[in-house]
């Protein structure tokens, strides 16, 4: 079973919706005994990092699920979260899985982004396997993470950003998957297949 | 880069896709969930779903529409149409959609914006404009609301701006002199919109060919542009694959899009 984890961040009905049309067995839960007994673990979320100050009362079971090798998928905010922190909200601490912090696009750009852009791939990666270099894929973010040396794939949008991000067990979109049509859907699907 | 997007609006009465020309002479174009998705798959880059009746015995209809059409549809999906509060807004979420679109109570109650905003995120709210101008100049064009029935006493351009401050997270803008028309989207309004906000603007009225939309994106400024009728109606060929032949022939004049998808 897919833990998806509610900290109300929003956007928990897009993404459940997407995994059952794979046929994926989700849930959609607050509970850290669920979270404990789920095989795998997707954290979305839309909207403001000060969000992830309800995801930290659930850091526990989402790290121990990391630890135990878990397949763990954090989309927007759920991804930024994985990094240091965000000065969206820098009292709010993030996972620190990656080094780093989020911050706002320069204001050379509209912010927020919104819209599709394309993904332009870096490095090997299990999520996104299958999905062509210059794929479009659906933004709707004003603060973005740094590329890393764990960036699979990066966007161009007032210079460059991570818009995938991937070590062993723990993977990361700033895009929605769940809103990014076929090619969103087939990252998921390698999500469901991990 | 940013692909520049083109949305497929469905107008919902009853359960059912109309189209009118100028909010009147209705027709009754099909299945709105079905639409939607046939949309999606020929490359709209979001679909738009407008409750354009909105009375409160249509109400259940609409949330079951919503609720029915977002089982089908993997890219973003709005609502809009007689949402007046949260509970409104926040009912249309839990059916699924990914935006709202608030148009007349927002002019309203200004600080909706705000609630919903705050909540659900300015990704979330989209501030739909109704502007008339007939001849005056682009910063004196008319929002009008109530389906494009009353005044609402402000200027299209000055009521963006103060929707971006409450946190609106994009403008849909439709020109009621163009809507219908099949004769051009109101470039000079959309570049006068979209040069006051740093929000996304969606252009909307008026689309009638592929030249309509490449003048939208180049001098219109737009971040999208929005058409119905066309999509339903196109006399060649009247499927929604018309979508993806728009983008392919935008694509060929260097506009960038989503596509092959």
């Amino acid at each position: 079973m897919i833990a998806i984890v509610d900290y109300g961040a929003g956007n928990i009905s897009s993404v459940k919706k997407a995994l059952e049309s794979l046929a994926a067995d989700a849930e959609v839960t607050a509970d850290p005994q669920v979270i404990a007994a789920a095989t795998k673990l997707v954290v979305p979320g839309v909207g403001h990092f000060s969000r992830c100050a309800s995801l930290n009362r659930l850091r526990e079971p989402v790290l121990e699920a990391i630890s135990a090798g878990k397949p763990f998928l954090g989309i927007c905010v759920g991804m930024q979260w994985l990094f240091q922190g965000s000065t969206e909200s820098p009292e709010t601490p993030g996972a620190g899985l990656f080094a780093g912090e989020c911050s706002r696009f320069h204001s050379v750009v509209k912010s927020p982004h919104v819209g599709w852009n394309q993904v332009e791939l870096r490095s090997a990666s299990r999520l996104l396997s299958g999905i062509a270099d210059r794929t479009f894929v659906y933004y709707t973010h004003s603060y973005r993470a740094p590329v890393v040396g764990e960036t699979t794939a990066c966007t161009e949008y007032g210079g460059k950003f991570s818009a995938a991000v991937e070590r062993d067990n723990v993977f990361g979109v700033q895009f929605h998957p769940e809103k990014s049509g076929p090619a969103g859907l087939r990252i998921l699907e390698n999500f469901c297949a991990l | 880069m940013l692909s520049k997007r083109i949305i497929a609006c469905l107008d919902v009465d009853a359960g059912r896709v109309v189209k009118g020309v100028q909010f009147v002479n209705l027709r009754d174009a099909g299945d709105p969930a079905e639409l939607a998705r046939a949309h999606a798959e020929a490359g709209a880059d979001e679909i738009v779903m407008l409750d354009i009746t909105a009375t409160s015995d249509e109400r259940k209809t609409l949330i079951e529409t919503v609720r029915r059409t977002a089982r089908q549809i993997f890219v973003p999906f709005t609502v809009g149409g007689g949402i007046r509060t949260m509970e409104d807004a926040a009912h249309i979420f839990d059916c699924g959609a990914d935006k709202v679109s608030i148009n007349s109570a927002a002019i309203a109650n200004p600080p909706l914006i705000e609630q919903i905003a705050g909540r659900f995120g300015s990704q979330a709210v989209v501030v739909a404009i109704d502007a008339k101008r007939e001849d005056a100049a682009v910063n004196d064009a008319e929002v009008y609301i109530a389906g494009g029935r009353k005044r609402a006493g402000k200027k299209a351009v000055t009521w963006a701006r103060e929707a971006e401050d409450r946190g609106a997270g994009e403008i849909l803008l439709t020109s009621m002199d163009r809507d219908g028309t099949g004769s051009g989207f109101d470039c000079e309004l959309t570049a006068a919109v979209a040069g006051a906000v740093s929000i996304p603007v969606i252009a909307s009225g008026g689309a009638g060919s592929v030249q309509h939309f490449l003048e939208v994106f180049l001098k219109g400024k737009a971040d999208a542009a929005l058409a119905a009728s066309i999509f339903h109606f196109d006399p060649s060929d009247s499927g929604p694959h018309a979508v993806g032949e728009l983008k392919q022939a935008l694509a060929g004049s260097g506009i960038p899009v989503r596509w092959p998808c």
